[in-house]
């Protein structure tokens, strides 16, 4: 069956407006819903970093009550709005963020308040972000109230190997983390460092990570993806160093 | 005028057989891609999605989930329309249904099962590009009415579903020690079961594919000629 161009073209152009229609339409019927399920995945990754999520309920009423957000610049001063709008914490894309230089980006700070005194800091969390062995990794760092010891890491991946580097996102992994300082004994920050090879690897010096408050035991077998983590985790400490001073002189 | 009315109740007689509701013929529309003229492992389509997204059982479900409604909807819309359709752009007019459907899929996802969203999401849009669904279109839908389209769909669908499970379910057993999540070795006191690496990568995958096409084949008696 052959048909004239003229019905081709209108054939076309209708199935383009209905198709383009249908699709329109579902999507702005489904914006609040997807927007919810995001919104309930940031805060559940958020909230990770500082406790277990695992029996919490209603993780949303919880960050509500828990967390309180602000953003800083590199500089450490406190950003309320830029010149496209008013700022909010939860809504910044540490993705979009990264691409620009470290000077010019916003830098969240979600602070995990007391639950008996909501004026008391418990922990300070900060958002990571960096380049793994295979696609980006991102993830929580939260430090308890000095702003020294680690309260708990979380972290995500894209395309990291499962079973090697794909680990990082596993509870036993981030477990390790906890305790840890980010500053050694003279206030030079230093960073946690994840070292080569597991159980010691190479190293036979180190039997027990718990005397070693710089370093987490590694990955075996994914020691590019260590690296990312490590670098991921110097950097973006070290942004917010500025931050960290002005808290800890202002005591706020 | 005698005849021709005959001709008429003879045309009606044998209009209403077909109709049964899964008459013989039906049923082999439905249970040929199961097993005899099963998509992935008889004519060797859809294998870039059955590698990639069958590490565990719940993502699998989900996207052989996707891929049967997939299916068995753009039957059905081409097959209704299958009269209409200009000849000429007939694979532009299939790809638009089948990219319509896939997008509204990820994004009732997106927003209802956004945990599997993020495990799934690139797969779900490569689920465009799968050729078991452009295959029915074009040799079935493309020629049959809708209700035979339906079945044809749900045959092919549940075909490709069946064999990304069974894929699933070996690769998270032997690779994770687990299925659905479920820890198997531990449950029935088999702790120190190591898991197996290569399982969870896609060599795995192709490993456990080939061994389940050679065992359906060599059970069907399917030789490739």
């Amino acid at each position: 069956m052959q048909q004239s161009n003229r019905y081709i073209i209108i054939f076309t152009l209708i199935m383009t407006i209905v198709v383009g229609g249908s699709l329109a339409l579902v999507s702005q019927l489904l914006a609040p819903a997807q927007k919810k399920s995001i919104e309930f995945d940031t805060k559940s990754q958020i909230l990770k970093a500082v406790m277990d999520i695992s029996d919490v309920d209603d993780i949303l009423s919880t960050y509500d009550s828990r967390i309180e957000s602000l953003v800083v610049n590199v500089n450490g001063e406190e950003v309320t709005s830029t010149d496209k709008g008013p700022v909010v914490a939860e809504n910044i894309d540490v993705a979009r963020e990264y691409k620009k230089d470290y000077k010019d980006r916003l830098y969240p700070v979600f602070k995990f308040m007391n639950k008996e005194n909501p004026n008391q800091v418990e922990a300070y969390i900060m958002p990571v972000y960096g380049a793994g062995l295979w696609d980006k990794i991102w993830g929580f760092v939260a430090l308890k109230s000095d702003l020294e010891t680690v309260a708990g890491v979380s972290f995500a991946h894209k395309a990291e190997t499962p079973g090697l580097g794909a680990r990082i996102s596993s509870d036993e992994i981030q477990s390790r983390y906890q305790g840890k300082k980010i500053y050694n004994e003279s206030d030079r920050f230093v960073s946690v460092t994840m070292v080569k090879g597991e159980s010691g690897g190479g190293d036979a010096s180190i039997s027990n990570f718990d005397d070693k408050p710089h370093q987490v035991d590694g990955l075996s077998g994914a020691t590019m993806t260590a690296n990312g983590v490590n670098e991921m985790l110097k950097k973006y400490l070290d942004y917010y160093q500025k931050y960290f001073e002005r808290v800890k002189s202002q005591g706020v | 005028m005698s005849t021709e009315t005959l001709e008429q109740t003879q045309e009606v007689a044998v209009k209403k057989k077909s109709e049964d509701f899964l008459s013989k013929r039906r049923k082999k529309i439905l249970s040929d891609p199961l097993n005899d003229d099963n998509p992935i492992t008889v004519q060797v389509l859809g294998i870039c999605s059955a590698l990639a997204v069958t590490v565990k059982m719940e993502p699998t479900l989900i996207m052989a989930i996707a891929v049967v409604f997939v299916i068995v909807f753009s039957n059905l819309i081409i097959s209704l329309i299958r009269n209409l359709v200009p000849n000429r752009v007939r694979i532009i007019v299939q790809l638009a249904v089948i990219a319509t459907l896939v997008t509204l899929v990820s994004e009732v996802l997106k927003a209802y099962n956004y945990e599997m969203f993020k495990v799934l999401g690139a797969f779900i849009g490569l689920i465009i590009t799968n050729c078991i669904i452009m295959g029915r279109l074009e040799a079935f839908a493309m020629g049959n009415k809708p209700y035979d389209s339906i079945l044809d769909g749900l045959g092919s669908g549940i075909g490709y579903a069946w064999i990304i499970l069974a894929v699933a379910f070996f690769r998270e057993l032997l690779g994770s020690g687990s299925v659905f999540g479920f820890e198997v070795w531990n449950s029935i006191g088999l702790s120190g079961m190591p898991n197996n690496g290569l399982m969870v990568d896609s060599i795995g995958a192709f490993v456990v594919l080939g061994l389940i096409i050679w065992v359906q084949r060599s059970l069907s008696g399917y030789v490739e000629n």
